[in-house]
């Protein structure tokens, strides 16, 4: 294979999961359905009381969207790990945590963004009101690609263990917490009334410091369980 | 505090300050009493893992 | 210079034979500051004027709290020993303080838990600290269940590493996203684990059960740390030398 620039090697590796997934299109919408039945569970569990709902709206949907994303993050590095690909991906010359950003991303593409697209819907049958709507989808397009990031690092500590969906969960729940709060912390001061700036911008720094931290603990913690 | 009762009693907050203290000593003992149980057997493992490993080798 | 002073104190059978000189010490000062602490705080230091004797629960739940974040702290600093410098004592000395650790963030739990109950009425109330306390426990369970699942212990302190040092940078973010989310959803009970009426008398005792669980954490941190290195080291030559010689 001629050397390709880093940048040729970056999109060809994301186009390749994304394709990949569109293969198997159907196991792309379980992250979706689960956040839509999450979502539906809740009234009959607390009581259909509108009050209520609206108030605990911007909690279930994040909680929710939160629970999906955990959920599909074995996928990030499983299929890869099983059929030998990823250690062919760490032996190329370019920098594993780069290239383990190209399928953060596809991962995000692939279950972020249904998410997106699917949470304004839930939010509706909880009738959150209109103008917290905007603030939902600004959190939520901020704060599920830092559930991507967080997560990977956990997948790929986990990826080689034979239970590791289990730990996986445990060791990336107090990682999320502050993702969660801000997050549902900025539709709920939206709800209220009062500008959910100060959250939002929270949310943009922690993507930011996701975005540069996150790939070389990734990257690392792939190289151990491939050995 | 004047008394012993009294200082058991803890003005009526005996039973919480209690368990409180209780379970504190309780936990930071087992975490020290276990690994020095652990440190004796793993010793006494070893020597015996010696000892055979010599007879093998006569 | 002081590279090699690292390299003798961190090799295995250094260690092993300084720990156990300097256990008694531990012992001896531990159980010093242990007895001025609990004598001075439960005996010399008046009641509290608004929560009269429940508050001397202060004098176990904040040491606790302090050496739970304490222990991390050295836990991430090894961590990053071993992985820039590969030190195994530095492995041994992160996986060896991470059920003390645990431990101690259990016991903040339980005894908040405890001094809350006759105050709030409630067994739990979700305010910043304790909520922030059990978040770091779920840390260290993870730390924990991860070094448990990978069977080579070699591959299982980098992979912890890795985890301990992701968890030190949430550290400070976990802390200020409770805070934030605490006052947003501040109900009508003001927290009171914020400082009561604090004078000499209780600060002292106070002072002195925090340096003497820092005894403990040393004391307990060198019991398994001989394990561990035990364990790892038990087919060395010094192993087979020092086991023979008895």
């Amino acid at each position: 294979m001629s050397s390709l620039s880093l940048g040729k090697a970056f999109t060809t590796l994301l186009q390749r999961d994304l394709l990949l997934v569109m293969r198997r299109r159907s196991e792309a919408v379980n992250p979706v359905l689960f956040f839509i039945i999450v979502a539906s569970l809740f009234p009959f569990g607390t009581g259909s009381d509108n009050e209520l709902l609206q108030k605990i709206a911007p909690g279930i949907v994040w909680v929710g969207a939160l629970l999906a994303t955990m959920l599909s993050l074995d996928a990030i590095f499983r299929s890869d790990f099983e059929d030998g690909s990823l250690e062919q991906l760490m032996l190329s010359p370019h920098p594993a945590s780069l290239l383990v950003l190209a399928k953060v991303i596809a991962h995000w593409l692939v279950t972020g963004v249904p998410l997106l697209i699917a949470a304004p819907f839930m939010a509706l049958l909880y009738g959150l009101p209109p103008e917290a709507m905007t603030t939902l989808m600004i959190s939520l397009l901020i704060g599920t690609p830092i559930l991507s990031l967080v997560g990977s690092v956990g997948v790929a500590l986990t990826v080689a263990l034979r239970h590791g969906g289990v730990i996986l969960s445990l060791l990336v729940l107090p990682l999320y917490v502050p993702v969660l709060i801000f997050g549902s912390g900025a539709v709920e001061l939206a709800v209220d009334g009062f500008s959910p700036a100060a959250n939002l911008y929270m949310l943009s720094a922690i993507l930011a410091l996701s975005l540069v931290l996150t790939p070389w603990p990734a990257a690392a913690a792939l190289r151990l369980s491939l050995s | 505090m004047n008394s012993l009762s009294e200082f058991l009693h803890m003005g009526g907050y005996g039973q919480y300050v209690w368990s409180a203290y209780g379970i504190t000593f309780v936990a930071m003992l087992l975490a020290l009493l276990i690994p020095v149980r652990q440190h004796r057997g793993l010793r006494k493992r070893l020597k015996k893992q010696l000892a055979r490993q010599a007879k093998s080798k006569n | 210079m002081i590279m090699k002073f690292i390299h003798r104190f961190a090799s295995p059978p250094f260690f092993y034979r300084f720990s156990a000189k300097a256990m008694p010490w531990f012992v001896g000062l531990f159980l010093l500051f242990l007895g001025y602490g609990l004598y001075g705080g439960l005996v010399v230091a008046p009641a509290d004027y608004q929560q009269g004797e429940s508050y001397r629960i202060i004098y176990i739940h904040v040491p606790a709290a302090w050496l739970s974040l304490f222990v991390y702290m050295v836990m991430a600093t090894s961590a990053a020993i071993a992985l820039i410098w590969r030190i195994k004592l530095s492995d041994v000395v992160l996986i060896s303080s991470a059920p003390i650790g645990a431990m101690f963030t259990f016991v903040a739990l339980v005894t908040g838990s405890i001094w809350g109950k006759p105050m709030w009425g409630t067994w739990w109330e979700w305010e910043a600290r304790l909520t922030s306390e059990l978040i770091l426990l779920f840390l260290y369970l993870g730390i924990i269940a991860l070094y448990n699942a990978v069977e080579d212990k070699r591959i299982a302190s980098r992979a912890v590493a890795i985890l301990t040092l992701v968890g030190v940078v949430n550290i400070p973010i976990i802390h200020y996203s409770v805070e934030w989310w605490n006052t947003l959803h501040q109900g009508p009970t003001v927290t009171k684990f914020d400082k009561p009426s604090i004078h000499l008398s209780m600060l002292l005792p106070l002072l002195s059960m925090a340096i003497a669980f820092k005894l403990y954490y040393g004391l307990a941190l060198l019991a398994r740390a001989r394990n561990e290195l035990l364990q790892r080291e038990r087919n060395a030559g010094w192993v087979k030398e020092m086991l023979k010689d008895e």
